[in-house]
């Protein structure tokens, strides 16, 4: 059911270390891939380094040993600008608190990486980022500031706001880590839908076995090693 | 929308949204403008006074006759003096008149130089005023009314009356403020005169002549050129000094040397009669100077402070703009942006404020006897210091803002991220 070609994102033998406070190997020979439209949730102990891999895909961190490729392209010798223009393009990141500018309007959250694209008019961006909030079902609080609406609906916002330039790959970091099971549901069942009906990968790190049992696969991690790819 | 306006856009939110901070950090600025354009404003004002004082009544070169002694005495010229040492005691000059040898045609040769504004001839003579039975010792000059009006803006002296007068009627005199209360002369009255010979002249005063020094005011007065020479019982071509206007000031030195070489005369120049009025004026301005930009200093380091306490709160802000795709560069310019908005909204209100406070202080009397022309404080409205203003808050704000901009740059968003 799932088409499997070449991946959307892959990495090859991914090394990484801690030079602080002691020199410590946080990860060790990750080598994984992610397809086009996967749904793949990645669980682990606390402390096994679930975030620290999400860091580097995400082209946010470049502090790491081996080979990084998104979209068939590689990452490293990547400048910084060129890779904030991947990340903007290519890449949704949920963060496990939901991370808003408190000052700006909900839509103008959803809108700034569009705006920052530059692909389209500020009125079709504006249109885009509306019916994206419509999805998550929080288009009434749009003109409301972020620092005015609750956790739950706080979540959905950086949500909408990671699928406003329609990326190829949704990563969250214990996206529900902070929701009740209701929002949490909510917030799953958004994320499935739109893995199949747009064209995006998700790669969701979470402890809620609930949650992992119903995605397409499981990466496992412990201690900095990918266990197995089931 | 480019990616300029919507840096633009962000920061605006950013300053609204700190509203406070950001008029504080403004108003350091405009404190520091404002004071700028008043210090400057009223030193120069101050500077162009005195300079209207000085250097505009002083004559930039005064032709008068030499009364030193003689370089080869007599002596020398008989017995060789490689021979023989001469020693003479208590050598003096050889009398000679208070005129100008050739006074005329030296007085149309400077007339005709590309260098010199105008040249104007004096005649003085050393009288007694009486009215009644008082008696005063003074001089009188006599003078080329409106060259002096023209070149030495004579006409600022007199304090009452018509400069005028004087060529309207021959007998008419300007006197000395000091005379004039010590007889208890107004004008229109009469005053004789007497030379030192004690022939008496009747004369109208046509106006009273007050310079805010005491010492001339007492004893000097003003006539035409052709009655001072009548008083002195000369004739026309007896001219006792010649003043100079030159067309650059800075001539002056090199000017009167020639002179001196050229004719025999001694020629004094201004900065040699002024030396010391220079510096003053200097001084003010580099006091101006400094105090100023020690003022927008400490507006800058006002902004710098406001502007890395905003970057500490937006730490957050900083790392989801760098997460979802905007670069180090973007918000670096961010803050620049900031700390340049509150660095106009400064000089702008600092310009007014400025501009505000030197038309009161414009207005504010000042009345002294020294100077009766000047009514209030000096203020000198260059543009110029409006421009340096701006151009000083936006260098000083630039800066301010650029260092904490670069840091805001180099921020990691996974330290700000995983440190939640
Ligand atoms: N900046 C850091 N410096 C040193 N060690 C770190 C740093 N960040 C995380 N670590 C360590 O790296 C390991 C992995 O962290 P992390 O990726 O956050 O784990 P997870 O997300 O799986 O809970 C942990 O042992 C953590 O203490
Ligand atoms: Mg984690």
């Amino acid at each position: 059911m799932i088409t499997k070609n070449t991946p959307i994102l892959e990495t090859r033998n991914v090394n990484k270390y801690f030079l602080e406070p002691v020199k410590f190997h946080v990860l060790k020979d990750v080598s994984l891939q992610l397809y086009r439209k996967e749904f793949v949730s990645i669980m682990g102990k606390s402390g096994c380094g679930k975030s620290t891999l999400l860091y580097i895909l995400s082209t946010m961190d470049t502090e790491y040993e081996g080979e990084l490729r998104i979209d068939g392209e590689t990452m490293s010798h990547q400048s910084h600008d060129e890779l904030a223009r991947i990340r903007n393009e290519k890449i949704g990141f949920v963060f496990q608190f939901h991370y808003l500018l408190p000052e700006f309007t909900v839509l103008k959250n959803v809108m700034l990486p569009a705006l920052k694209l530059g692909k389209e008019s500020e009125s079709t961006i504006k249109k885009n980022a509306l019916q994206k909030l419509e999805i998550l079902g929080i288009q009434d609080q749009a003109y409301k500031k972020a620092s005015r609406i609750s956790g739950g609906q706080k979540q959905r916002v950086s949500i909408a706001r990671a699928l406003i330039n329609n990326p190829k790959i949704i990563m969250g970091d214990e996206p529900t880590g902070n929701l009740d099971s209701k929002n949490s549901r909510i917030v799953f069942d958004v994320l499935r839908e739109l893995s199949t009906e747009l064209d995006m990968a998700m790669l969701i790190v979470t402890h809620d076995h609930d949650f992992a049992n119903k995605t397409d696969r499981i990466i496992e991690m412990e201690d900095g090693y990918i266990l197995n790819n089931k | 929308m480019s990616n300029f306006l919507i840096i633009l856009d962000i920061s605006k939110t950013h300053l609204f949204a700190k509203k406070k901070q950001t008029a504080v950090a403004a108003l350091g600025v405009t404190f520091g403008i404002g004071m700028f354009i008043i210090m400057m404003s009223f030193m120069t004002g101050l500077n162009e006074l005195l300079d209207g004082l000085v250097l505009n009544r002083t004559p930039h070169v005064q032709i008068y006759n030499k009364i030193e002694p003689t370089v080869t005495q007599p002596i020398d010229r008989y017995l060789n003096a490689a021979n023989q040492l001469n020693h003479i005691e208590s050598v003096k000059p050889k009398s000679r008149l208070e005129r100008i040898h050739n006074a005329l045609p030296i007085l149309s040769e400077l007339k005709k130089n590309d260098k010199v504004k105008g040249a104007t001839p004096q005649t003085t003579c050393k009288v007694f005023y009486r009215a009644g039975t008082n008696n005063l010792n003074g001089i009188i000059n006599g003078i080329e009314v409106n060259e002096e009006v023209r070149l030495f803006n004579f006409k600022e002296y007199i304090v009452e009356g018509d400069v005028n007068s004087l060529i309207k009627k021959k007998n008419s005199i300007l006197l000395g403020s000091g005379i004039a209360k010590n007889l208890s002369l107004r004008v229109g009255d009469k005053i004789q005169v007497s030379n030192t010979n004690g022939a008496n002249f009747s004369l109208t005063i046509g106006g009273i002549y007050q310079s805010g020094l005491a010492d001339v005011d007492d004893i000097q007065s003003y006539v035409n050129l052709k009655m001072a020479q009548q008083i002195l019982g000369v004739g026309g071509n007896y001219i006792s000094r010649i003043h100079v206007k030159l067309i650059d000031l800075e001539d002056a030195v090199p000017f009167s040397r020639v002179i001196e070489n050229i004719y025999d005369v001694k020629a004094m120049d201004i900065k040699t009669a002024n030396a010391q009025f220079d510096t003053g004026s200097d001084i003010r301005t580099l006091i101006s100077y400094a105090v100023s930009i020690t003022l927008l200093i400490v507006a800058g380091f006002g902004i710098y402070n406001i502007l890395n306490m905003f970057i500490y709160e937006k730490m957050n802000d900083i790392a989801i703009l760098k997460a979802t795709g905007f670069t180090g560069t973007d918000v670096m310019l961010m803050f620049i942006v900031q700390a340049l908005a509150i660095g106009i909204m400064g000089a702008a209100l600092g310009l007014s404020l400025g501009y505000g406070v030197s038309v009161i202080i414009d207005n504010i009397p000042f009345n002294t006897e020294a100077l009766p022309t000047i009514k209030t404080y000096p203020i000198n409205y260059d543009p110029l210091f409006y421009l340096t203003g701006i151009v000083f808050a936006l260098i000083s704000t630039f800066l301010a803002g650029y260092l904490p901009a670069r840091k805001a740059r180099n921020i990691d968003p996974v330290e700000i991220i995983r440190g939640q």
